[in-house]
């Protein structure tokens, strides 16, 4: 996975009556704790390593491997689009 | 029971119909809800259900592109932040009201088919309908919506489950669902004629199985499963009262669309504030957490699980709502499913449907 973008037919948005940022999709509502809510902000069809690098800059210890891993299953349920790079 | 915040709002905008499918869910006494909410009605509603934390908005019905208001109540909606989807049988989708829809901010759009081909689709929707639904699949995709397509499986389609999965990527869908037939409305009077035997469910699953692998990441595949062959019930949408809601027509509020049947006292918000009737109405709380439940469902470690089952079911089947749903196989009530069941593996049943009317009074 070289970039990736939040898919367009889902949304990402603040919640004022569960002041939690919420993504939302067809059939469903994820509510996000404030690590992922950033993370998914940042996936407007940059490269990973730039995600990573942002993150850097708001957190002291951010593991590549885990926001690759948060984001290869968001990926999966279809809420990302990813771009190989290929 | 402290009532937790809803997160989608199912609108009901009308019962009236264009087709007549005789497993439609809707309830069998339409005369109840002529009386429709008017736009401004809505509009209040949407502003009261975005208050209380609804996120999702369902426009559904009958068929809710017969109000002439919908564009304006998905305007209403996406003012309000909410995510709106419009569940219609793509009757009244031409493309001008799906240029409007769009630019009113709808989300998503799910289409229900009745078939893959046209002959058996209109003959199980009462109506010609196929063509204009397929050409509204199009329309949707070329709009750049993402689409569900919905198919309602029973007995007179479901081996035709592998031509519905064609159709559906034929026609790009990104979902597809493929509901099993729940036994409310029209359908539990039609049941007998709808119920799938065992040998037609045991043909379909390796079909619907082979599909989802080979579709995966493509299409999502949703499979309600027929619970009247399953162990355990289905669980009530999350919990009685604890996720969604919903207005029919008429601003009746009721936890699920089933639970118009239940003898309990109506809520309405030609009477009350959707919240009141949220936190504290006797039809939100009678069910709402565990508290209520007997036994077997008191005592058991999957109550958090499915809730006990569906209330409308066990009403439906017992006359009690407060029963464990019969469907579970530790119920005392099973029989009363394995008797359903028994009759639907007979050698001849009947298939003769009675069609649901379009309106109240007519058919
Ligand atoms: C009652 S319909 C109203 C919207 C629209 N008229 C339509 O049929 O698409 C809402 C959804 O429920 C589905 N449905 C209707 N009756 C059902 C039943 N008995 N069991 C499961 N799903 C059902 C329909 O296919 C549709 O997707
Ligand atoms: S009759 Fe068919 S199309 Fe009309 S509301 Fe019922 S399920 Fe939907
Ligand atoms: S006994 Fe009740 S809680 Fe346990 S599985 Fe059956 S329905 Fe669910």
């Amino acid at each position: 996975m070289e970039s990736v973008r939040l898919a367009p037919h889902v949304r990402l948005r603040f919640d004022a009556a569960r002041g939690r940022h919420v993504l939302l999709s067809p059939e469903t509502v994820a509510v996000l704790n404030a690590t992922s809510a950033d993370v998914l902000a940042l996936c407007d069809g940059r490269a990973v390593d730039d995600i990573v690098a942002a993150l850097r800059e708001r957190y002291d210890h951010v593991d590549e491997a885990d926001v690759r891993t948060f984001l290869e299953r968001m990926a999966a349920r279809r809420c990302l689009e990813v771009d190989d790079g290929r | 029971m402290v009532a937790e915040q809803p997160f989608g709002l199912l609108a009901e905008l009308t019962y009236r119909c264009p087709l007549s499918c005789a497993y439609c869910s809707n309830p069998v006494t339409l005369t109840e809800y002529g009386d429709e909410l008017t736009t401004a009605g809505w509009r209040d509603v949407l502003e009261q259900a975005a208050a209380l934390g609804v996120l999702q908005l369902h426009l559904s019905g009958g068929e809710p592109l017969l109000r002439r208001d919908v564009v304006e109540l998905t305007r209403v909606g996406r003012d309000l932040g909410m995510y709106s989807n419009l569940v219609t049988s793509a009757l009244g989708l031409d493309r001008r009201r799906a240029e409007e829809l769009r630019a009113a901010g709808l989300d998503h759009v799910q289409v229900s088919v009745q078939a893959d081909e046209q002959e058996m689709s209109d003959r199980i929707a009462g109506t010609r309908s196929f063509d204009r639904k397929i050409e509204a699949c199009r329309l949707v995709k070329e709009l750049g919506w993402p689409l569900t397509l919905n198919v309602v499986l029973h007995r007179q389609n479901i081996h035709r489950v592998g031509e519905v999965l064609a159709l559906a990527e034929e026609l790009d869908a990104d979902r597809i669902e493929l509901a099993n037939t729940q036994y409310y409305g029209w359908a539990w009077h039609n049941r007998d004629a709808l119920l799938p035997s065992r040998a037609q469910l045991a043909e379909a699953e390796p079909v619907v199985d082979a599909a989802r692998a080979r579709l995966a990441g493509r299409m999502e595949v949703v499979d309600v499963l027929p619970d009247y062959y399953s162990e355990y019930p289905k669980p009530c949408m999350g919990g009685w009262a604890a996720r969604q809601l919903t207005v029919a027509p008429n601003g009746d509020v009721l936890p699920c669309p089933a639970a118009h049947a239940l003898p309990l006292p109506r809520a309405s918000v030609r009477d009350d504030t959707l919240d009141h009737i949220w936190t504290h109405s006797p039809l939100f709380e009678a069910y709402r957490g565990t508290g209520w439940m007997p036994d077997p469902c008191r005592s058991c470690d999957r109550k958090d699980v499915d809730f006990g089952g569906c209330r409308c079911q066990a009403f439906q089947l017992t006359g009690d709502a407060a029963r464990t749903d019969p469907v579970c196989h530790l119920s005392p009530d099973r029989h009363l499913v394995d008797d359903a069941v028994r009759a639907a593996n007979r050698e001849s049943v009947p298939l003769e449907l009675v069609p649901r009317p379009h309106r109240a009074g007519a058919s």
